[in-house]
């Protein structure tokens, strides 16, 4: 059966996640990126929405179980709020997704429950490169089999919460294919930078550049270790909901403000050149909404197609995240381009996702 | 609810038989029928007909109530996207020919949205007889097109006969003569006419007329030359003095001097703009295949999963084009499937319409600028696809018009409001 309407648990739990979007996130984004920190009750807030603990089995600590439709439901209603602050409050997940996509049961067992029962910590992970031509699929960074264990060379960027971070999941080159390796903060070798990267946007969130010479590190998975293309699936899936949810909220927000703005006698969204640009963003805002979706199920049903479904939601997303975003700041004029109005920093952030593969995960 | 994208087993069923129809039925004879306009061919006409028949859904644009079997659970109505997948795949096939496919077409979907339950009964039960038999709208006009408030059709009822008095004009009627003309290989079909009965009254006073087949005074006065989508007949009507009974008047006859009883009509459009884009949306798939079949021969393979920095420029342009085509097929699967359960869907209909308009004519333009003399040569039927796809982001409301929808219904504004 076809069927476009979210159960339920889901609906509730849209609802749940919107009002923390809409009261919280939103209300303090502009700040954030200003001041380039994020409140730390804010984040704890959306923590406690319990998003990931409802992706895990109770045998680790959770209450649920995953399912990538529900990620991305969320994700988009969490992301309309503020991106930086959707990215913090998941960075968790970074982590514990992935053990728990591919992690060996002791892996599980000895990672996850710790994350999943405590207050936010911070657990990342590390995927983007810093070079032109970065492909997650071809990394430079590499692992090499040493004995049991691995050992990491390389460099990584754009960390969320390296710094505090108890543990890192590090995706490197091993014979050609990508691997994920659970690093230790107490590592040797493993060296985070002072500073933290400087970005066009999302300058609330923490993120740092990471070093590793000679890491030892413990493969996901065990010896055997893990399908990776499912976690970049489910990255994808995910940053192309994030995608949806900046869009959408810079659409309402060049909505709602071309039709208070007034120019020769009327609300400037009623001049077809403004109304026909509202119609065409939300028109690409569902089309890729509901792409995402179907990757998502895709996902969740072991699809033949799913990992290509995963890649076109993406690829897709983040262009029409530019293209909205874009057009926000078009629609407020000479206001868009001002810092005080939200279009600016939401057209910052849209452009941002092609580059930002890895930073979320449902 | 929940959400879902596994297509329904009927769905599959349906499309692989259809697309056996499309490959030898239609696409063999595609060429043939683009450089004969105005040739009909009866052969598809008379073979889809008893198809269609036997499996009970002869009728057109309009679903097929399924009549639950005793006993058996109720299953939610997948009648509009039943027609959604149908139609993607016969346009898929020719989307000219899909247009010449027997039964109510736009002509019973008014029947259905605006008729009364004897109407109904009296004016759809032809399309399941023996005969194939068609039916046509005529809503546009020489001086009237999407602004249909413009048409000048006029309805004054004679009442010493009780018969409406129909003058007018009406153009670009798809499938105009095989409704009107009686041929002897068709049953008797209808067009349905919009007209006013109260000039004064503007858009309320709009209303739809069934004109039987043959009716005096009405004539088939041309049939236009096209761009593309030759295989389907596209009349020009004059009717003078033309006179149907009284009860052939669809709805209500009494004029109050709100728009509610033509916006009910129009909601006619509601439910056929997902399918026009799923038939626009079969031309782009086709094209699309087309494409990348062109290309592995050449050795061009495609490469999913790589960054866009990485692509070369055919492939990014191949990707994108799949995520045009996807995420409106998608669209137009929503579009109906609000329609099947009975959710107002005015917008996501549009909306549908929007992309698939867009998403046909650049992926069917892309292809052809791709694939160079390949694409430009009447050797391949790509180009003629450039050439059918181009009416979907015309009929059944313009790209533009269909914005114009949109952005009414995100913007909460009404008609005067957003013009």
């Amino acid at each position: 059966m076809y069927s476009f309407e979210p159960n339920e648990e889901q609906q509730m739990l849209i609802d749940a996640v919107g009002k923390y979007a809409e009261n919280d996130l939103r209300p303090a984004a502009h700040d954030a990126e200003e001041n380039r920190e994020l409140p730390k009750k804010l984040v704890s807030k959306g923590w406690e929405l319990g998003l990931l603990q409802a992706s895990v089995p109770e045998t680790y600590g959770g209450f649920g179980e995953r399912s990538a439709v529900t990620g991305v439901l969320a994700v988009e209603e969490m992301a309309y709020g503020d991106l930086a602050g959707t990215l913090a409050v998941m960075t968790p997940s970074l982590f514990a997704t992935p053990v728990l996509l591919g992690g060996s049961e002791e892996q599980k067992q000895e990672y996850l429950p710790k994350i999943i029962e405590g207050e936010w910590a911070p657990y990342t992970a590390a995927l983007v490169e810093y070079a032109f031509d970065f492909d997650p699929t071809a990394l430079k960074t590499t692992a090499k089999a040493e004995g049991s264990s691995f050992i990491l060379n390389g460099e990584k960027a754009f960390v969320p919460f390296a710094k505090d971070a108890e543990a890192l999941i590090v995706y490197a080159n091993l014979d050609g294919g990508t691997q994920g390796f659970i690093v230790k903060k107490e590592a040797a070798g493993l060296s985070i930078s002072e500073e933290r990267e400087k970005a066009m946007g999302l300058n609330a969130l923490p993120m740092y550049r990471i070093k590793m010479e000679n890491v030892t590190a413990e493969r996901l998975g065990g010896a055997s270790g893990h399908d990776f293309e499912l976690i970049l699936s489910a990255m994808r899936v995910a940053s192309a909901a994030a995608a949806v949810g900046v869009a959408r909220s810079s659409f309402e927000y060049a909505k709602n403000y071309a039709k208070e703005r007034e120019a020769f006698g009327v609300k400037i969204a009623q001049k077809q050149a403004v109304a026909f640009m509202l119609a065409e963003m939300a028109t690409e805002i569902e089309a890729i909404r509901l792409l995402t979706w179907e990757a998502a199920w895709k996902l969740d049903n072991g699809k033949e197609d799913a990992h290509t479904a995963a890649y076109l939601a993406f690829t897709g997303a983040a262009d029409m995240a530019m293209m909205v975003t874009d057009r926000g700041v078009q629609i407020y004029g000479g206001h868009g381009y001002i810092r005080e109005n939200p279009v600016e920093l939401l057209m910052r952030n849209g452009r941002g996702f092609p580059m930002l593969l890895g930073t979320a995960i449902v | 609810m929940t959400i879902e994208f596994e297509a329904p087993k009927p769905l599959v069923n349906m499309q692989n038989m259809l697309q056996t129809v499309a490959e030898n039925m239609m696409r063999s004879t595609s060429r043939e029928m683009d450089e004969n306009e105005h040739s009909i061919p009866w052969d598809y006409i008379e073979f889809m007909h008893t198809a269609m028949r036997s499996m009970g859904g002869a009728g057109g644009l309009a679903p097929v109530e399924e009549k639950p079997k005793e006993g058996a659970e109720k299953r939610p109505p997948i009648g509009y996207q039943k027609l959604a997948v149908q139609i993607e795949m016969l346009a898929w096939g020719d989307v000219g020919y899909y247009l010449v496919t027997p039964g109510g077409g736009l002509g019973a979907a008014a029947v259905q949205a605006a008729g009364t339950p004897e109407q109904k009964a009296k004016f759809l039960a032809r399309f399941n007889e023996e005969k194939p038999t068609f039916a046509a709208m005529c809503m546009t006009e020489p001086g009237a097109g999407s602004d249909t408030s413009a048409i000048r059709a006029r309805a004054v009822l004679d009442e010493k006969t009780n018969e409406w008095v129909i003058n007018g004009e009406k153009i670009f009627v798809t499938a105009g003569d095989k409704s009107f003309t009686e041929y002897e290989k068709l049953g008797k079909g209808f067009i349905v006419v919009w007209a006013s009965i109260d000039p004064s009254a503007g858009r309320a006073g709009m209303r739809a007329f069934v004109v039987e087949a043959g009716t005096p005074g009405v004539k088939i006065t041309k049939l236009e030359h096209k761009l593309g989508i030759r295989a389907s007949d596209t009349a020009s009507i004059s009717l003078v003095d033309a006179r149907v009974p009284f009860e052939n008047l669809l709805g209500s006859p009494t004029v109050e001097k709100t728009t509610t009883g033509f916006k009910g009509a129009m909601a006619t459009f509601d439910a056929t703009r997902p399918l026009v884009a799923a038939s626009g949306l079969g031309v782009a798939r086709a094209a699309l295949e087309f494409l990348k079949e062109k290309l592995k021969e050449n050795g061009v393979e495609i490469r999913y999963g790589l960054p866009r920095q990485k692509l070369t420029s055919v492939e990014r342009e191949v990707i994108d084009m799949e995520i045009m085509l996807k995420s409106a097929w998608l669209m137009v699967l929503k579009a109906v499937w609000m329609a099947d359960n009975k959710k107002p869907n005015a917008l996501e209909s549009s909306m549908s319409k929007v992309k698939a308009g867009d998403v046909c004519t650049k992926i069917t333009q892309k292809a052809v600028e791709i694939l160079g003399p390949i694409g430009y040569s009447r050797e391949f039927l790509l180009e003629k696809w450039f050439r059918d796809a181009k009416i979907t982001d015309i009929y059944e409301g313009t790209g533009q018009i269909n914005r114009l929808v949109v952005a009414r219904q995100i913007l909460g504004y009404s008609g005067s409001e957003l013009r």
